[in-house]
């Protein structure tokens, strides 16, 4: 058992506050994502969980067990380091086996134990090699290793993917979760990337100046986001941001897009007449014709084919530009005259002045990490 | 532009042939002379040509210097023994204090960390003939006068803050991930300490070992004052080729030729593992 329970995490540098009182629960066996921009804090945390520095306030509990003052060496954790940080002077068989060694496991269980991980991680045949011979994705593999071979109840993983090509970080994108899930491990796996964070996470806290500022399920913090920054953050293209003022007529709340009267689903009540930020997912946007019911008219500026999408960029009659994003094969305008719907369900109203989400659950408030 | 270049690398080549010649001829000079009597060295104008004798290592090692006046005893070989022994004992005992306490200063920032660091650094700034006067005092009160022990305790002002402040920029290097890492692996600091920190800064404590050696042995001033006869090392013990019947300009060159090469052998020994310097190359730049 090691769930993780960090309490009233706090953390400074000089005067600079790097954690502020932050508050954490990682159930047992699960896999949370630290997602955030650099200098949110995601290594600092878990360098205090590992032990390898000392917060100033709260507490760490790993299995339930108090390990605040507890020595790195008997936390029990594995590590992966975003630079790697393997031993430049031992081979990588030696790398991997320096966890085995501090337990005393004899030669022969530390040659089968990494061997067997070194199976399973595909670098068996470089293990006499020193760091120096070898690849980024085998150096950044036997870093794995290294982290997987005690198998540890808790595994830090700080960004693991980020020193190695797309083409090994999309294949490790994929493995990973099946590795980690046969571990039976309870993973915190820092990253920048939001396709790892939604690809990897049970669960993503997303972190920015030494707090979290949402916590949720992978879903949850794509399709409902706290604030403006986060809606930013994840997707791909970016989402599309408008100022508007929703009003309500007979048939319930609208926006005025272009002179055109939008009306959204579920569209909050306190929302009608303050100055919001309406957020469209390029997705919920959609190429229709003249003449159908809240159609847009648009200029079509520039289309960019992405193999499984193709991205359009459209200008509006008053000069805004919006991005659209549809399904490959699917019909719809290269250059001209055109005109798009909003789905009025996906749309998310954000308050102007605070870049809160209008309607969302107390999330919003959640300084403390714990889901709402 | 075959022209030019040829007349370039020509420049180039007198240049520096001039550049070694004007740095090497009193070493040179200095080796020529050992092969001498005082007759021939000293004869006007000088010569390049002579015939060469043994008889300056001859008396070196016999330890009977011939002189006009007759035979004199001369201790130049345990001269020679005491340089060893002070410079190899003073940088061992500099290495067991100086390479934990750089770890320390270099990993770990506590309260006036900087200011001690400093202040050890600071001993280099005295100048040496200030510090002599007091600390010949209190060495007779404390019978450490004329000792080996002494001795080796005055040279760690010379040994102490190199090997200090060299090995502390090495550690420092060293990401601390990397020992982050052992750590994390289920390893104490100690073993961190032995098996990381030690190995990787292995060709910067080298280094400043071997500069504490030359600097050690080549110290004058503090065993003129601190050690007679006995105890003295070859820089001091050279002064007793300055004779009553005038100073022995064969017998000094073969003893600075003598004394130069144990250190001269060390650094050629050690350059190539100087040179390798640090590669961590599991470590992305």
């Amino acid at each position: 058992m090691a769930s993780l329970e960090l309490k009233n995490i706090v953390k400074r540098y000089k005067s600079h506050t790097v954690l502020d009182d932050l508050s954490l629960t990682v159930a047992d066996g699960e896999t949370l994502v630290l997602f955030g921009p650099s200098g949110a804090g995601k290594t600092v945390l878990l360098r205090l969980i590992a032990g390898v520095i000392d917060p100033d306030e709260g507490k760490i509990l790993i299995g339930g067990e108090d390990m605040t003052d507890v020595d790195a060496e008997f936390r029990g954790i594995g590590m992966a380091f975003q630079n790697f940080a393997l031993f430049p002077h031992m081979s990588a068989f030696d790398n991997i086996a320096t966890p085995l060694e501090a337990k005393r496991s004899s030669q022969g269980a530390i040659k089968a134990g990494v061997e067997s991980v070194a199976k399973l991680l595909k670098i068996a045949h470089v293990l006499s090699h020193k760091p120096r011979a070898l690849s980024n994705g085998q150096k950044q593999r036997t870093a794995l290793a290294r982290a997987l071979v005690g198998s540890p109840p808790l595994l830090l993983l700080d960004d693991p993917l980020r020193n190695v090509d797309a083409k090994l970080r999309f294949e490790m994108r994929l493995e990973l979760p099946r590795l980690l899930a046969d571990r039976g491990a309870t993973v915190l796996y820092v990253t920048q990337d939001y396709k790892e964070a939604m690809a990897l996470g049970d669960r993503i806290a997303v972190m920015s100046q030494g707090t979290i500022r949402q916590l949720g399920t992978p879903e949850q913090i794509y399709r409902e986001p706290a604030n403006i920054e986060i809606a930013r953050l994840f997707g791909d293209p970016t989402i599309n941001l408008l100022d508007v003022k929703p009003a309500r007529d007979a048939r319930g709340v609208y926006v005025g897009l272009s002179n055109v009267q939008v009306h959204l689903a579920e569209a909050p009540e306190t929302a009608i007449g303050r100055d919001c930020i309406i957020g469209l997912r390029p997705e919920a946007l959609h190429f229709v014709g003249e003449n159908e019911p809240g159609a847009i008219p648009v200029t079509v500026e520039a289309e960019t084919p992405l193999n499984e999408k193709i991205v359009t960029l459209v200008r509006t009659v008053r000069g805004r530009e919006i991005l659209v994003s549809r399904p490959a094969g699917t019909a719809g305008r290269d250059e001209g005259k055109a005109h798009i719907a909003v789905d009025g369900k996906s749309a998310l109203l954000f308050d102007h002045s605070s870049g809160e989400r209008i309607g969302a659950k107390n999330v919003v408030k959640l300084r403390n990490g714990e889901a709402a | 532009m075959e022209h030019t270049s040829l007349i370039e690398r020509i420049l180039r080549g007198l240049a520096l042939t001039l550049v070694v010649i004007f740095f090497m001829f009193p070493i040179l000079w200095i080796f020529m002379m050992s092969f001498q009597t005082n007759e021939t060295i000293l004869r006007i104008p000088p010569q390049l040509i002579f015939e060469p004798t043994l008889a300056n290592y001859t008396a070196l090692i016999t330890g009977k210097l011939m002189t006009a006046a007759g035979t004199l005893d001369i201790a130049f070989m345990r001269n020679l023994w005491n340089s060893v022994f002070l410079s190899v004992t003073s940088v061992a005992v500099s290495l067991l204090l100086g390479v934990p306490a750089a770890y320390a200063f270099a990993r770990h920032k506590f309260r006036g960390s900087e200011d001690i660091a400093f202040t050890l650094l600071s001993f280099k700034f005295a100048p040496a003939l200030l510090v002599l006067l007091p600390l010949t005092l209190y060495f007779q009160k404390l019978g450490l006068a004329n000792t080996y022990i002494g001795l080796i305790w005055v040279y760690q002002l010379i040994c102490l803050p190199l090997i200090l402040w060299i090995v502390r920029g090495y550690f420092e290097d060293i990401p601390a991930d990397i020992e982050y890492a052992y750590r994390i692996g289920g390893h104490s600091w100690f073993a961190t300490f032995r098996k990381i920190a030690l190995p990787l800064a292995g060709p910067g404590i080298a280094a400043a070992g071997l500069l504490a050696f030359i600097f050690a042995w080549n110290n004058f001033v503090f065993a003129l004052v601190l050690a007679s006869a006995d105890k003295q090392p070859v820089t001091v013990g050279a002064l007793a080729f300055i004779t009553s019947s005038g100073i022995q300009y064969g017998q000094i060159s073969a003893a600075i030729v003598l004394s130069i090469t144990p250190t001269l052998a060390l650094a050629l020994y050690a350059q190539r593992y100087l040179v390798e310097g640090l590669s961590l190359g599991a470590v992305k730049g």
